[in-house]
């Protein structure tokens, strides 16, 4: 997030596109509930009618995967209708005169026969977020997980650019991190791009400093995604070491991920279960869990935070760090004699320009008045960056991108004829290792169904509560129907968090070229009785 | 800069405009007793505790409520504003079937025994009818003991200002006042989310955790007024919006999760998850010892140098028959961030190769 959680609150206009987050991040809901309570008007787009629909003044209920229509039709408008702030565009941005050509042609019109939206709704939209003195874009996986998810994000950066809505309290534009650390494993490294606090692996200079630290001269090649590792299992990639994380039940393509672990010479996995993915392995090395270990994460508004061992572990289970480190020492590989958690972090810290003002006693004591620990914390009398971009961009000046609107890699088709979307539910997370196994959840959701519309049901001859079956060009699974009007005409919803229910067996049509994320939200499907 | 002066007790203070009278005697440290305030949410004035005596004014008043004016002069603990207090208090107690409860109950469900208590008052010098009747509710996770309800509706308020979500909201009036879902049924058929919200903040016990009594009782063994919870504070472990959580354990076992008030990214709000999904931590389901695949195809029991020696051993021998750029590491996107560090130096440091990511892609 480029602005703190605290600033939810403080916009005039919010612009919602692909956030589920009454479900998926409740808790940073509340802050914009209060701010539409305060009177903020909220814009929502989504396929589907989502909590956050309800409260809000401007519903865009767009087609699964036509995001970047809608967001070069609102740009269009904008500078239609003169809503470029002018300053900001001349000292803080490069490439608006390009960019201004390019979007006369997309008007609302249109990007109404992409998304659609009606015409006059998209351009209420972008009046709105256009005259907003504060207006803040919040987005989470609906606007990622498409083939074109680096044109959706930078869709909105365009937006954020032409009104000058970034660097400012109350602003900004809002990704909400899904996982608990997903930012600190970017953070730290875990990455094909960057070595620890997002340092270029293609960068020379980078290269010499891990050098002289670890002692070894690392590519300066990029390596490869996780999406391309295992598309390579078999062939180039022979061996695995896998830390938490359910990999056949939360990636696209069950069955070609399954066939790809399956090929691997040697396969490790850490984990705290015997999960789907844990079962294919050689060797299953049990973790401490949460509650058990003792380490840092950062949250989605970069804010590092201690995490405490309040119990010990079952049995032998040991903390990841430790599990991994005595591997590596097996294999003869310097610097993994760590005893405790303190010095790995201390070392990420030192190797990190973002984290180099922090240490592990510098979390420990936690935030305080003068020091707020988001990264960046460049020096150790910084406080910590609550804002980004306040004064300047990280590249020196904002870069407008003319984005083209593309098709889903898969789009209806007589086979196919039903668009299916896919996300979580407030009560289960993930592929339910967790909350399927804390008592009491499955009174509030004992199973997984599919989100049809009611007139579609009567329509395709399913029935309310019954089972049905469902296609995709990769293969089919059973599930409940269930009727509801928060799915629109034509357009189907299910979670992949139920192992009885494998929605990722059918997804998985295609994949963002740059980031490797693949499509999850966008799969066309058939649907028939059973 | 705080611009404007007024009196507290004798005092000069200083203090910035719309600060209420008991916002400002917090500041200077004087305990003024409340049951229906919440820092958080809008003031109520509805439990009268707080009252004060202010110069010039006919009768003492509610300081959650009151705004400070330059000039005026505050009077926090007279006799007289502390007689009120204790019978206030007592009128209070003596309408609840009990005040002595489980600090497993909910975050703030001593406050009204700590008062009694501070004030050195007997449950049954006033006695008479009890108001409130307990709701049967087959939820698991929020007990709807009404018969401890003290009407002062930090519930109510939490669940729409904090919460946004408007679930539960009174019916009838005075002695007969209840909390209630619309058609006052079971909260799973209302707007309840869950979040637990509503049992953190009652001061007395009334909404309780019921989850975490449940398992104190059958499992723990746990004395319903157990006062030895110990409380560790750390970060939940669900989505990436990072709330502070304060652990409860008893004998090594987590017994509950209170949300940390003070948390950055919370301010003391938590969703379902947060607040009980905790339970997977001891789950029997729990990998306690290494495996290891055996000849016979399946995975075994072993120790940790066995195991240790098999994953290294992999990797040694991939790496020399197929090169280093066929081994990859995928960093967790849950544990913390030592282990994604790890990894990454794992692959770098002992491959030489950028073939590593997390599991974020997905």
């Amino acid at each position: 997030m480029s602005n703190p959680l605290v600033d939810m609150q403080k916009p005039d206009v919010i612009f919602c596109i692909g956030t589920n987050m009454t479900e998926c991040h409740p808790v940073a809901a509340t802050g914009l509930k209060k701010a539409v309570a305060r009177g903020a008007k909220l814009i929502v787009a989504d396929p589907r009618r989502i909590g956050l629909v309800e409260m809000s003044d401007l519903y865009l209920p767009l087609r699964v995967g036509s995001d970047t229509a809608l967001l070069l039709g609102m740009a269009h408008v904008i500078a239609r209708e003169g809503l470029i702030d002018e300053t900001f565009v001349k000292n803080r941005t490069t490439g608006f005169d390009d960019f201004f050509e390019h979007i006369s042609q997309w008007t609302p019109e249109w990007a109404e026969t992409i998304t659609e939206v009606p015409a006059k709704d998209i351009e209420t939209a972008a009046l709105w977020y256009g005259t907003a003195n504060r207006g803040a874009i919040y987005y989470t996986l609906g606007i990622t997980e498409h083939i074109c998810g680096v044109e959706n994000v930078q869709s909105l950066c365009n937006l954020a650019l032409m009104t000058g809505n970034i660097g400012r309290e109350g602003t900004g534009i809002n990704p909400m991190r899904g996982q608990n650390n997903i930012q600190g494993a970017g953070d730290s490294g875990a990455l094909p791009n960057n070595y620890p606090g997002f340092q270029a692996v293609t960068d020379p200079e980078y290269q010499a400093k891990f050098e002289a630290a670890y002692g070894k001269a690392v590519d300066l090649e990029k390596g490869i995604t996780k999406v391309t590792a295992l598309e390579l299992c078999g062939d180039s990639i022979h061996a695995m070491l896998i830390d938490g994380e359910n990999t056949l039940l939360s990636d696209p393509d069950r069955e070609h991920c399954e066939h790809a672990l399956r090929a691997l010479e040697h396969l490790v996995v850490i984990d705290i279960f015997l999960t789907e993915t844990a079962e294919l392995a050689d060797v299953v090395l049990p973790a401490t869990a949460w509650g058990e270990t003792d380490g840092i994460c950062t949250n989605t508004e970069r804010r590092v935070q201690r995490l405490r061992a309040a119990v010990p572990p079952p049995g032998d289970a040991k903390p990841d760090w430790w599990i991994i480190s005595q591997i590596a020492q097996r294999l003869g590989f310097k610097g993994f004699d760590y005893n405790t958690p303190e010095p790995v972090f201390n070392e990420l810290c030192e190797l990190s320009p973002i984290y180099a003002g922090l240490d592990w006693e510098r979390i420990d004591k936690g935030a305080t008045d003068i020091f707020n620990n988001q990264w960046p914390v460049p020096h150790k009398a910084h406080p910590g960056t609550p804002r980004l971009h306040e004064k300047t961009f990280v590249n020196g000046r904002g870069i407008f991108s003319n984005v083209h609107y593309r098709d889903p890699a898969e789009t209806i088709s007589d086979d196919f004829p039903v668009w299916l979307t896919t996300g979580r539910r407030l009560q289960s997370y993930h592929t339910r290792t967790q909350t399927g196994r804390s008592e009491g959840i499955d009174y509030l959701l004992p199973e997984e169904s599919l989100e049809v519309n009611p007139t579609d049901i009567e329509e395709w001859n399913l029935t309310d509560g019954e089972w049905c079956k469902m296609s995709s060009a990769r293969g089919s699974i059973t599930i409940k129907v269930k009727a509801t009007n928060r799915s629109p005409r034509g357009t189907v919803f299910a979670s992949f968090s139920f192992a009885d229910v494998p929605v990722n067996l059918l997804t998985g049509s295609g994949y963002d070229p740059i980031t490797h994320t693949a499509e999850l939200k966008v799969c066309p499907v058939r649907l028939e009785p059973l | 800069m705080m611009k404007h002066k007024m009196e507290i007790d004798g005092v000069e203070v200083a203090f910035s405009e719309g600060e209420t009278i008991l916002e400002i005697a917090q500041r200077h440290q004087k305990e003024i007793p409340t049951l229906c305030y919440d820092p958080r949410l809008e003031p109520f004035g509805g439990c009268r505790l707080c009252i004060v005596e202010l110069e010039g004014a006919r009768n003492p008043v509610a300081s959650c409520t009151t705004k400070a004016t330059p000039g005026i002069v505050v009077r926090t603990a007279t006799n007289t504003i502390e007689a009120y207090r204790k019978t206030l208090l007592e009128m209070v107690i003596s309408e609840n079937r009990e005040v002595d409860v489980s600090p497993l109950r909910g975050y703030a469900s001593g406050e009204l025994a700590d008062l009694r208590d501070r004030y050195g008052l007997s449950d049954t010098r006033i006695t008479g009818a009890t108001s409130g009747t307990s709701k049967t509710d087959e939820n698991p996770f929020i007990l709807r003991d009404y018969e401890l309800c003290i009407s002062c509706y930090r519930c109510v308020r939490v669940c729409a200002e904090q919460e946004g979500d408007h679930a539960i909201n009174v019916m009838n009036r005075g002695f007969h006042t209840q909390i209630t879902t619309e058609f006052d049924g079971p909260l799973k058929d209302s707007a309840c989310t869950f979040c637990g919200q509503c049992i953190q903040t009652c001061p007395t016990g009334a909404l309780g955790d019921k989850k975490a009594l449940r398992h104190a009782e059958s499992e723990l063994q746990i004395p319903s007024t157990e006062p030895n919870i110990e409380k560790t504070r750390t970060i939940c472990p669900y989505c990436g919006v990072g709330c502070s959580v304060d652990i409860l354990t008893k004998n090594e076992k987590i017994v509950g999760i209170h949300p940390a008030m003070d948390g950055p990214a919370n301010q003391g709000a938590l969703c379902v998850k947060g607040q009980f999904a905790y339970d997977f931590v001891q789950h029997s389901d729990r990998l306690k010892t290494p495996l290891v695949r055996g000849k016979d195809g399946e995975l075994h029991e072993t120790t940790w140098e066995e195991a240790l020696d098999r994953a290294a051993e992999g990797y040694r021998s991939v790496h020399a028959k197929h090169g280093r750029h066929s081994i990859y590491g995928i960093a967790s996107g849950r544990a913390p961030s030592e282990a994604a560090y790890i990894m990454q130096k794992f692959i770098r440091a002992g491959f030489g190769t950028n073939y590593i990511d997390n599991c974020s892609r997905a």
